[in-house]
């Protein structure tokens, strides 16, 4: 659009990418928000020593904060959002519902106020029954909102609900309302501009969800019939005109199995999802909303806006997949997926490169990566490929879970509800379950990495120039007799015989192998895999004339053996030649450390509160402390009944990961 | 059949040999699978007692004599304590320092491989010669001469690695565990005098009780026989020990006068005196694994460069050790086959120095990036973190590096890294391996505990070190070069051959503060003085101006760089004064 652009940035954000792509670069001030993000007077000098004449604010931080866009009205700087009025109706959830009722939107049965206690919200559940949602009155992203099931879980919820909300938001009112079991979460997109237009767009569905915090996403909707789309869009556009909105916004809903939609919330600004709605309608959203902003009018109509196709979008956190837990540390590897068409079929919006730190400062959010399809399945095998071909070193990422999501076949019949990962994954994803094929096929990997490492090995440059430029002479080896054993993720070993041949002469280029394995047709294995790089294409060619390609990734080297990544997850591979498998059967396998007596912390972050004195007898399951990250609580809770002999931390103090917080006394 | 080579070898001298000995054939492949029944099969002790089937030549007896010693050979100690050495219990005592207790040891194993099973899997597969394989004691003395073992306790010989010659002696722990007669120590003896010969590495796999008690002075002349050939050997082919089971005593002075020693955890155990007489001695409590274990040896006491987790992966990191290796000191630094572009540019480098100067990183970041394959083959990880050695390749070709540690007490020099580090640049000066040196150094650590532990004379150590070295010699000032530790860390003005510093480079002879504090002694506010300080010297541009650095290069291009040096280097020659030999402050 020809427009310069001016980022502002922390201390931790200094080497970005949003720092390296604009024009002009402002440090707001020290890593923690409070201190630069949401520090409304070091951004207020950015804008007037950068002469910026509008504002951005994303999505975050203080993108949905009415008071800032006061702030910028006051100093003369267009706020690209809606209007201050607009924000602060719709921020309040309190008073976004009275709004909507009044605009004639279907709303969920509720308590319209702030609850003041424990009591009062015992009382509201009781009369419209469990189970209710407590949930922060100013905030969002799932900050703050906790579930209770029965009277008993109200008081802890009610407590750290309000916790996480003053944490998150600075403002600990909540609200209490009816929770919708097994709903689907889709939400309507529209844009308003300052001349009376409201169009919506088609619907978004979000309903993978952990923790209320969405995960994947996908434009439109397989849920929603044409009648219940246009009512939802109606609605929509009806309680934005009645709030006077202008610029993009959102408005969520909750649908159940018979397609009842509820209004959950407006979020009056840019979603982090919007990728999705420009792919299947082809508006670029970033675009209107300045337009808007500039007092533009909307240079189209509602019948212009149709859906072609669809998208996905997956929400690629810095996290273990298992527990929810966020991780930080250093990118030590990081490479993008790419559109293999010029149909530019994969997005990949993040802020980050190579060699960045995930911090402990912000969301662990690495990126949003979209893909587009014709058709759903289009858009599914896409997002596998981009997702199996994502390299993430250095931090736990989601992967693994976004792949196992995209493969799974109820996720692929649309039978998806914001209940799903619970139900799929009950004690939490484990890791990706290998079946014969892809056990085979692993093992063929694992059996051609292992073989052009060992040929590597013997490429010695002393007087041989030939095999320092990889042309394989008759003293390399040719002929493997190999154990592949793979840890799978159910903590089991599979231990795979193969004979490997290798039918290429030379290092460089496509490396052939022809793989033999009992009760597996014979298969020739090719790879275009330079040593030691992240990411193999492997194309199978067996006997019985099937064909495959695979993607694996080559995560490390370990001591025997390496770790290869499949289907998102990670598999510990140990490689022994059949005179190693021999003697391995002598190892003996040690014994791990006795960690029963200790709580440690699962992550890197801050101590809230510690519960117990040393002395305490606990019970088992017992709150001992709570541990924060990243905005996020964690209860930590005591494995088993005992006496706490040590508490090595206090309120307050900084942890990092497996830091041990509290000892217990030997049992007697 | 590569398992028993010499047997082989043997056999594949075709069929009539064979056929003249079904029974050797028949024992040998037994004894390969263990089967109890090989027992019966063995002929007993003293074979010029037996009597072999009718209508054979003398030529065939004599073959099948032979045979049948050979595979005696391959049995060592014989299946029960074989299946002791396998055996996955946990060990309680069974050595007291010098001398084995023979009747602890079939309760002392856990895990083990046998001395043969190690070289199979330590050596490239069917690659290993044996020499000395018929040798027996000579010992007479309390009934000795009754009690012999083909090989006498140890399995010496040739074979390669990844195609490479190495000479390895493997001592056999089944055989009165391991312990050092004349015989023994003569082979092993044999073997490093031709490794030293010809040029390649000897690779000494210890698993021994210590002296053959029996054989008293004769043993202790074995033990100094090798002594003598570890010293001579030192600095012409690489020494290495694998501590696969005890080493005490008089033992330990072999692996130590070795140039890298590394351990297995939890089977192996090195110390002068054992448990038991340091309770008598000191009234100490101790166990072994305490005392000498692999944890106390590469974390506390530095004596070992690193540990593995059990026999299997242990030879394989051996294996891999190797690869770094020249041969000997008139071979060339090995260059080997490598996909990791010389021209690749990591622009993640430029920005993994802290803006805060006083923030910790981990230099092994920088390292991984900088060398083919982020593969780094560290030494004494576990030991004066403060610095980190190890080996590396660039553009396939082995380097060292040297690096302080920021992570670690700021990188600080103190005498347990000076020792280390100079330790391991006379290694690659000695094996001609070039080395680059990272520098992050804010000085030699204060205090009393230093002073009167002498790091005066072990901060000399690394400076002697660096200033006698001779190899490509390129050194990297990412950050701090403060005071005397600066002119240690390979700097120009010993002799560096090419030193750079990045635009984070601070070269100077102390922090802002304490410079300011004593420049400024009198007057009050020194905040002032304190940022004319940091503007002048906390950059790279005084030493570049003096041409104390060649040049200051963005971190990105630093691996071309070297890769670009290593190539002008090739043709270094330097050599200092003629002597006997230096005199390094020990």
């Amino acid at each position: 659009m020809g427009i310069k652009t001016v980022a502002i940035h922390s201390d931790a954000d200094a080497h970005s990418l949003h720092v390296r792509m604009a024009d002009e670069a402002v440090n707001v001030g020290p890593a923690p928000s409070a201190q630069s993000y949401l520090n409304v007077p070091a951004i207020l000098d950015a804008i007037k020593s950068s002469g910026a004449q509008a504002v951005h604010p994303g999505y975050g931080f203080l993108s949905e904060n009415a008071a800032f866009a006061e702030t910028l009205d006051k100093a003369g700087v267009v706020f690209i959002g809606p209007g201050q009025a607009a924000m602060a109706a719709m921020g309040d959830k309190i008073e976004s519902k009275i709004i909507a009722k009044k605009a004639g939107v279907n709303t969920i049965p509720g308590y319209d106020g702030a609850i003041s206690g424990v009591d009062h919200a015992l009382e509201i559940a009781n009369s419209i029954g469990y189970p209710i949602m407590l949930k922060a009155s100013a905030g969002g992203g799932g900050k703050g909102m906790r579930i209770a099931w029965k009277d008993s879980e109200v008081a802890e919820s009610f407590k750290l609900a309000k916790q996480e909300s003053k944490a998150s938001f600075g403002d600990d009112r909540l609200l209490v309302e009816k929770y919708v079991d097994n709903p689907r979460h889709i939400e309507i997109q529209i844009l308003a501009d300052k001349h009376g237009n409201t169009f919506y767009f088609p619907e978004r569905e979000c309903s993978i969800q952990r923790r209320n915090q969405k995960v994947i996403e996908e434009a439109p909707s397989v849920h929603l019939d044409e009648k219940t789309r246009r009512a939802m869009g109606e609605q929509a556009v009806s309680l934005a005109k009645n709030v006077g909105y202008s610029s993009a916004g959102t408005v969520e809903f909750l649908v159940d199995p018979q397609r009842n939609f509820y209004f959950l919330e407006m979020n009056t600004r840019l979603q982090v999802e919007h990728p999705i709605t420009e792919f299947i309608t082809g508006f670029d959203l970033v675009e209107q909303m300045i337009r808007i902003a500039a007092g533009q009018r909307l240079p189209f109509a509602q019948e212009d806006i149709k859906s072609n196709g669809w998208a996905f979008e997956s929400r690629v956190y810095a996290e273990d997949p298992e527990k929810y837990l966020p991780s930080i540390g250093r990118l030590s590897r990081y490479i993008e997926p790419v559109s293999l068409t010029d149909k530019h079929e994969v997005r990949c919006d993040s802020g980050i490169v190579e060699g960045s730190e995930i911090s402990i400062y912000y969301d662990p959010l690495i990126c949003k990566l979209s893909t587009y399809g014709e058709t759903r399945d289009d858009a599914i095998q896409i997002m596998k490929r981009a997702l199996d071909s994502y390299v993430i070193k250095g931090v736990t990422h989601n992967i693994p879970l976004l792949r196992e999501v995209f493969g799974s076949k109820r996720f692929q019949s649309g039978n998806i509800s914001t209940k799903f990962l619970a139900e799929e994954y009950p004690g939490g994803f484990k890791g990706h379950i290998l079946d014969k094929e892809s056990l085979f096929q692993l093992a063929c990997v694992a059996a051609l990495v292992h073989a052009k490492r060992d040929v590597r090995n013997w490429c010695w440059g002393e007087g041989q120039e030939a095999l320092l430029k990889g042309d394989l002479a008759g003293v390399v080896p040719k002929r493997w007799d190999l154990y592949v054993k793979i840890n799978n993720s159910q903590g089991g070993l599979e231990v795979v015989h193969v004979e490997v041949e290798r039918k290429s002469q030379s290092l460089q280029g496509t490396a052939v192998f022809q793989i033999k394995t009992p009760n597996h047709p014979v298969t020739v294995v090719r790879s275009d895999w330079p040593l030691e790089s992240p990411l193999i294409d492997a194309h199978f060619h067996s006997d019985d004339g099937e064909e495959k390609t695979i993607i694996v990734q080559y995560v490390d080297p370990l001591p025997l053996g390496f770790r290869l990544q499949r289907h998102g997850t990670k598999f510990d591979i140990t490689i022994h030649t059949a005179r190693q498998h021999k003697l391995s059967e002598h190892m003996i396998e040690k014994p791990k450390k006795d960690l029963s007596k200790v709580i440690q912390s699962p992550m890197p972050g801050s101590v809230v509160s510690v519960s117990v004195n040393v002395g305490d007898m606990v019970s088992e399951g017992a709150e001992v402390a709570v541990i924060e990250a990243m905005k996020m609580q964690n209860v930590l809770r005591a494995s088993r009944a005992g006496k706490v002999k040590d508490i090595k931390v206090k309120t307050g103090s900084a942890v990092a990961a497996e830091e041990v917080l509290i000892v217990f006394e030997d049992e007697e | 059949m590569y398992r028993l080579s010499t047997f082989t070898l043997t056999r594949t001298l075709r069929a009539p040999i064979r056929n003249l000995s079904p029974l050797a054939a028949h024992v040998s492949r037994t004894v390969n699978e263990y089967k109890p029944l090989t027992k019966i099969l063995l002929p007993p002790l003293g074979s010029a007692h037996v009597r072999y089937a009718s209508g054979r030549t003398k030529e065939e007896d004599v073959i099948a004599r032979i045979e049948g010693k050979r595979a005696e050979a391959q049995l060592g100690g014989g299946l029960a304590r074989i299946e002791a050495q396998h055996k996955k219990v946990r060990p309680d005592r069974c050595i007291e320092s010098w001398h084995i207790r023979d009747d602890l040891i079939t309760n002392s194993i856990q895990g083990k491989l046998t001395a043969r099973e190690r070289i199979d899997l330590l050596l490239d597969a069917g690659s290993f010669v044996e020499y000395d394989a018929f040798v027996e004691h000579q010992c007479v003395d309390f009934g000795m001469d009754k009690n012999k073992v083909t090989g006498d306790g140890v399995v010496t010989g040739h074979g390669t690695i990844n195609g490479r010659r190495v000479f390895v002696f493997s001592q056999d722990f089944t055989a009165f565990g391991g312990s050092l007669s004349k015989m023994h120590a003569e082979k092993i003896c044999k073997i490093m005098d031709k490794a030293v010969l010809v040029g390649a590495p000897v690779i000494g796999l210890n698993d021994s009780g210590g002296a053959r008690i029996q054989e008293g002075v004769d043993s202790l002349a074995g033990y100094a026989e090798i002594f003598e050939r570890n010293v001579l050997a030192s600095g012409v082919i690489p020494q290495i020990s694998l501590i696969m089971g005890p080493c005490a005593g008089g033992a330990v002075y072999s692996p130590a006068l070795t140039d890298f020693t590394f351990m297995v955890k939890d089977t192996s155990y090195m110390f002068v005196t054992g448990p038991d007489v340091v309770k008598e001695v000191c009234n100490e409590e101790v166990t072994q694994e305490e005392l000498g274990g692999a944890k106390a040896h590469t974390v506390m006491s530095g004596v070992v460069h690193n540990a593995f987790e059990n026999d299997l992966e242990a030879l394989q990191r051996v294996r891999d050790f190797i690869d770094f290796l020249p041969l000997s000191n008139f071979e060339p630094t090995p260059t080997r086959y490598s996909d990791d572009s010389p021209h690749r540019e990591d622009h993640s480098l430029n920005h993994i120095i802290p803006a805060d100067s006083t923030k910790a990183y981990d230099v092994r970041d920088v390292i991984t990036r900088l060398v083919d394959d982020g593969n780094f083959f560290e030494i004494m990880p576990e030991y004066a973190k403060n610095i980190i050695i190890g080996f590396a390749r660039m553009n396939g070709k082995t380097v060292s590096i040297v690096g302080n540690q920021p992570l670690v007490s700021s990188g600080v020099l103190d005498i347990n890294s000076s020792i280390k580090g100079a330790r391991f640049v006379r290694f690659c000066d000695a094996f001609n391996i070039p080395i680059i040196t990272l520098v992050d150094v804010p000085g030699f650590l204060p205090g009393t505990a230093q002073e009167h532990n002498g790091i005066i004379r072990h901060g000399a150590k690394l400076l002697y070190a660096y200033a006698e070295a001779t190899v490509p010699k390129i050194t990297i000032i990412t950050r701090k070069a403060y005071g005397g530790a600066y002119d240690v860390m390979s700097s120009k003005h010993l002799r560096g051959d090419m030193n750079y510093a990045w635009p984070t480079g601070e070269i100077a002879v102390m922090g802002a503060k304490g410079a300011v504090a004593i420049i400024f002694r009198h007057s009050e506010d020194h905040s002032k003085a304190e940022a004319e300080y940091i503007d002048k010297f906390a950059n790279p541009l005084p030493a570049a101006q003096r041409g104390f650095v060649d040049d200051i290069v963005l971190p990105a291009h630093t691996r071309r760089r070297i890769i670009d040096d290593l190539e002008v280097l090739k043709g270094k020659n330097l050599k200092n004064p003629p002597k006997k030999h230096g005199n390094i402050p020990l």
